[in-house]
């Protein structure tokens, strides 16, 4: 190797490791680490991709179940949808690389979850996007970045012809300083041309195709993804990764045909830590070593140095190992795509990673040592002793009235219309989408089979804070309903943990919890997590930690998509009613936001068994056609959510409660396991024998949605509420 | 018949357009490099964002050695019709009058929107009734319609204007509302919103398959 | 040769960017712009000059919607 300085312990702490891991590489390599050596190492060993304070935890989730055909590990997670398809799907966080440019971070956190999907074989088939931002009332700040996150998710899936078919879109003050950008995506491949992304056959040669290499996010995945945002923002922008959705569709096409004509043995997307992970992750998967040149990576800028083209994050890029013979073949698919593609090295035996620079050895590494031995830490849970989110601003008078309040919760950031966001996304393309946002609370999509997948994607974060257990399971709960809703039993779950720092007590308690609880209601549910992906550090500098913020994305499946879902009344005269296993509080409800509470030390427990059994027969009732409609209560509860009914519908309807001694709580308590449903009377009273509490409270009709409950009757005309509902355009024009 | 839909490295509707064709007669995809037409009765430029959008919707695409050949096609006859980001390229070739900008609000748009068949005296559009409104969706960041002055009053008065939006339904601006335009000989029409995605029961709206349909008795010489 | 093209809309043109940029600026505290256009810059190499004319003309810029202006650098 040629002589060169030696980087020092020092170097090693500035890239993010701790003296005590440095001394492990040490010991690995039998040598203090050369500079190419230590920028692969602390990448690897990075929170980022050895989910080093998070692993533990998360080997206690249930990850098996009949449906499942590929789980964690993979580049997504894979469930079968029938008839020989299957469905690969995966969330992931683009959280700090958005908060420094919104943009292009929310693009290209679009742009890998896609890669991701398409590395397994699977074309893309929708995207979903979860969003957190501070109160966009108050925050120019956070307007500005909703504003371009959107606008980055737009341009790269609407560009690629992906649609965007779902999301949710949460406002609270938590995430002021760090806002929060989740994609999920969903593919759909044969199940035998499924590809797994292990190296195999030494002798075989390692072919890099896509877009050329530059110096973006050189030491993003370290330098960005694990450290808490501070001052100096500016200065990490050169990092930013741009992303080309052009090059990305290129080498979305490319890629298919190559998989589709058998030509790879193993395929891997770029993405953080680009070039040093896949490689090495291949290599470590097949149980076999690497050698690339990097003298043969196609650069954008002169005078990179070996270890810069190493960790390089430039976007558009994948990796595949390709028989010696089948490389012309798979250069010229390339070319026909117009993609650039260049064999950059070759599998080796003996589980050596060595990065060659024209031929010259300048990095040599096992490949146990980069992808297994990263130290894993336990957590130190503390619950806190004292609250650690400070009480929301008071926007609702203490003495308002029912009406006032049901206006003020249409109108909630967290409950408005999201259509002003939404039409910025292509919904549509591919044609297979059967409901859009705001038809259904799960978005559905045809399958060639006449059947349908339905997927949603959640994550309330107040109600985690105010309990990481009950607050989780709601979250899991919460969009089974949506699936269920839709006619569709969940055969697999993705998640994404947003949380704060976990070497901080109580940030460790609420990991542990929230992550106690998705095992405990996927186990539940049956619906086992197959992929996902942790993001921790998520703290402003002064503004203390997120809101623990547990994402959660289920896909299901239904027989017949004539009969997915609506949520919307249909049909003047049908009955309404509420069904299902609801037992509201307004413990952390949006109520109490509104009215400025404090986050409560804990939410109501919940009959996890009572609310499935309450899914399941609301899903089998729209499957048989039995309802006009079905909708989830969530935020604002059971009167916003029938305000939704009627908005959705351009009906109106006349409800009586009849007498309570909490009026407030029936109204606008929240809590899982509940649904607004229509129908005719006949088809609500056959629910009522399914097993579940129907309780009929009146008709659909008319142009006015009127309450009556404890002698007081609230009624709002549609327009009116229309208008309430609609106050997000004020802001995206 | 036979439809023929071009591929350019960005397309993104193509198969859509593809299966929409297929539900009236044969459908194949052509790709851009090939100036081969393969003798398909007409040609569908289908929508998406080819070579990215980039320099200007349509601009690079025109180039292309397919083009070259649906221009001849054109200037002896055959039936093309150019959606969403195919009108732009159609326009960028001049096989189609005027221009596609920006929308008026700056942004991309995703809507369902309802068209008023203004002349149903095309072989795009004899399906149709004239004055019927067909909601079909629209979905695109430059799809106002732009010429000057002199020439609007110039198509309107020849009858080249052949869907406007409805009341209301004009989200990017277009002049005289206009939504899809044909030339002067009647046999190439581009229009921004996408009848291929109103073709299935399950998009809420079938009225695209009108124009797809009139497609083939224009091609079979079929006068409804 | 390097080249400079100003690609920018053509007059009377509505130019939704010009317009949010100029209504933008007094919201920023900046006073008194007006006329706000916004267009595209392309700079190249290129071996014949008198070349430069009809690649405008024909690609860079739609003299339709555009006007555009060489600078040789």
């Amino acid at each position: 190797m040629p002589e060169q300085l030696l980087p020092s312990v020092d170097d090693a702490i500035a890239l993010g490791l701790t003296r005590a891991e440095y001394d492990l590489v040490c010991e690995k390599q039998g040598a203090p680490p050369n500079q190419v050596e230590l920028a692969i190492y602390s990448l690897l060993w990075s929170e980022h991709c050895a989910y080093k304070h998070s692993k533990k935890l998360l080997r206690t989730l249930p990850t098996e179940g009949p449906a499942v055909v590929m789980g964690p590990g993979e580049n997504a997670g894979a469930v079968d949808v029938g008839n020989g398809l299957v469905c690969a799907f995966k969330v992931e966080s683009h959280n700090h690389p958005s908060a420094i440019e919104p943009l292009q971070g929310a693009a290209t956190g679009v742009g890998g979850i896609l890669r991701d999907i398409f590395a397994l074989g699977a074309r893309p088939i929708a995207i979903l996007d979860a969003l957190r931002f501070g109160e966009p009332e108050t925050s120019e700040r956070s307007r500005y970045l909703l504003e371009h996150a959107v606008g980055g998710i737009g341009h790269y899936g609407n560009s690629i012809g992906v649609p965007t078919v779902g999301g949710d879109v949460y406002f609270e003050g938590p995430y002021e300083q760090n806002c929060l950008v989740n994609a999920m995506a969903l593919g759909l491949a044969d199940a035998d041309k499924m590809i797994r992304s292990a190296a195999a056959g030494p002798g075989n040669v390692v072919v890099l195709y896509g877009a050329s290499t530059g110096r973006d996010g050189i030491g993003g995945a370290s330098v960005l993804a694990s450290a808490e945002l501070g001052d100096a923002d500016e200065d990490k922008r050169p990092t930013v990764q741009v992303g080309d959705p052009f090059e990305e569709k290129k080498l979305l096409e490319c890629s298919l045909e190559l998989l589709d004509r058998g030509l790879l043995v193993a395929l891997q997307d770029l993405g953080a830590a680009g070039l040093t992970s896949s490689s090495s992750e291949m290599a470590s998967k097949g149980g076999v070593g690497m050698d690339l040149d990097v003298a043969l990576v196609p650069l954008r800028e002169p005078g990179m140095e070996p270890f810069e083209i190493m960790v390089s994050e430039s976007q558009e890029r994948m990796l595949a190992v390709v028989a010696p013979e089948r490389v012309d073949e798979v250069l010229a698919v390339c070319d026909r795509w117009e993609v650039h593609g260049t064999a950059i090295g070759e599998v080796t035996e003996g589980g050596r990673f060595r990065v060659l620079c024209d031929g010259v050895l300048v990095g040599d590494m096992p490949v146990a040592a980069l992808v297994d031995d990263c130290p894993l830490y336990d957590l130190h849970p503390v619950k806190p002793q004292a609250p650690i989110y400070a009480a929301p601003t008071a926007t609702l008078p203490a003495d308002a009235g029912m009406r006032d309040a049901l206006l003020a919760l249409a109108g909630a950031p967290n409950i408005a219309s999201r259509r002003p966001l939404f039409e910025r996304y292509d919904s549509i393309v591919q044609s297979r989408t059967a409901r859009r946002p705001e038809e259904c609370d799960a978005a559905v999509l045809v399958l060639p089979s006449g059947g349908a997948l339905a997927a949603s994607i959640d994550g309330n974060g107040r109600r985690v804070a105010a309990d990481p257990y009950w607050g989780t399971v709601g979250v899991v709960l919460e969009c089974a309903s949506n699936l269920a809703c839709a006619g569709a039993e969940p055969l697999g779950t993705t998640n994404n943990l947003n949380f704060g720092n976990p070497e901080k007590p109580h940030i460790a308690w609420q990991l542990t919890e929230a992550v106690r609880a998705l095992g405990d209601a996927c186990r539940a549910l049956q619906a086992p997590i197959v992929g996902g992906n942790v993001s921790l550090y998520n703290e402003g500098a002064t503004a203390g930690p997120i809101y623990p913020t547990p994402v959660i994305g289920m896909v299901g499946t239904m027989p017949d998509h004539e009969r997915a879902g609506r949520l919307a009344f249909q049909q003047e005269g049908d009955v309404v009613a509420i069904a299902g296993h609801f037992h509201p509080s307004l413990a952390a409800s949006e109520l109490a936001k509104l009215r400025g509470e404090a986050l409560p030390d804990g939410l109501p427990e919940v009959d996890i068994a009572k609310v499935r059994a309450a899914q399941d027969a609301i899903r089998l009732a729209v499957r048989d056609g039995l309802l006009s409609s079905a909708h989830d209560i969530a935020e604002g509860g059971f009167a916003v959510a029938v305000a939704e009914c009627c908005l959705g519908g351009g009906l109106g309807a006349t409800l009586d409660l009849g007498d309570s001694d909490v009026p407030w709580t029936r109204l606008f308590g929240e809590g899982p396991g509940g649904f607004v449903v229509s129908g005719h009377a006949e088809a609500v009273r056959q629910l009522a024998e399914r097993g579940i509490d129907v309780d009929v409270f009146g008709v659909v009709g008319g142009e006015t949605l009127s309450l009556t409950i404890a002698g007081e009757t609230v009624a709002v005309a549609l327009d009116e509420l229309h208008d309430a509902h609609g106050s997000l355009a004020r802001f995206f024009p | 018949m036979r439809f023929g839909i071009l591929r350019f490295p960005g397309s993104c509707d193509e198969t859509d357009a593809q299966q929409a064709a297929a539900k009236v007669g044969d459908a194949e995809l052509l790709w851009h490099a090939d100036r081969d037409l393969r003798g398909v009765d007409a040609i569908i430029v289908p929508g998406g964002f080819s070579y990215g959008d980039y320099l200007r919707a349509g601009a690079i695409a025109r180039f292309s050695p397919v083009m070259e050949s649906v221009i001849e096609f054109a200037q002896d006859g055959g039936l093309v019709l150019g959606i969403c980001n195919g009108f732009q390229v159609l326009c960028e070739a001049g096989l189609l009058p005027g221009a596609l900008l920006p929308n008026a609000n700056l942004h991309f748009t995703s809507r369902q929107v309802d068209l008023e068949v203004v002349s149903r005296d095309t072989a795009f559009t004899r399906a149709c009734e004239e004055g019927e409104l067909l909601s079909i969706p629209a979905k695109h960041q430059s799809g106002r319609y732009w010429a000057p002055d002199s020439q609007l009053d110039q198509l309107e008065a020849d009858g080249q204007v052949v869907l406007r939006y409805a009341r209301g339904h004009n989200f990017n601006g277009s002049a005289r509302d206009i939504a899809g335009v044909r030339n002067t000989a009647g046999n190439v029409f581009g229009l921004m919103p996408h009848p291929e995605h109103a073709v299935d029961a399950f998009t809420g709206s079938t009225d695209g398959l009108a124009i797809f349909a009139s497609m083939r008795m224009a091609v079979e010489g079929v006068h409804a | 040769m390097r080249a400079r093209v100003l690609i920018r809309p053509k007059a009377g043109i509505l130019d939704p960017q010009g317009v949010a940029v100029e209504r933008a600026l007094p919201a920023l505290g900046f006073a008194g712009a007006s006329d706000v256009h916004v267009g595209r810059l392309v700079e190249l190499d290129v071996a014949d000059a008198s070349q430069l004319d009809e690649m405008c003309r024909r690609l860079l810029a739609n003299p339709l919607v555009e006007d555009y202006e060489i600078q040789y650098l």
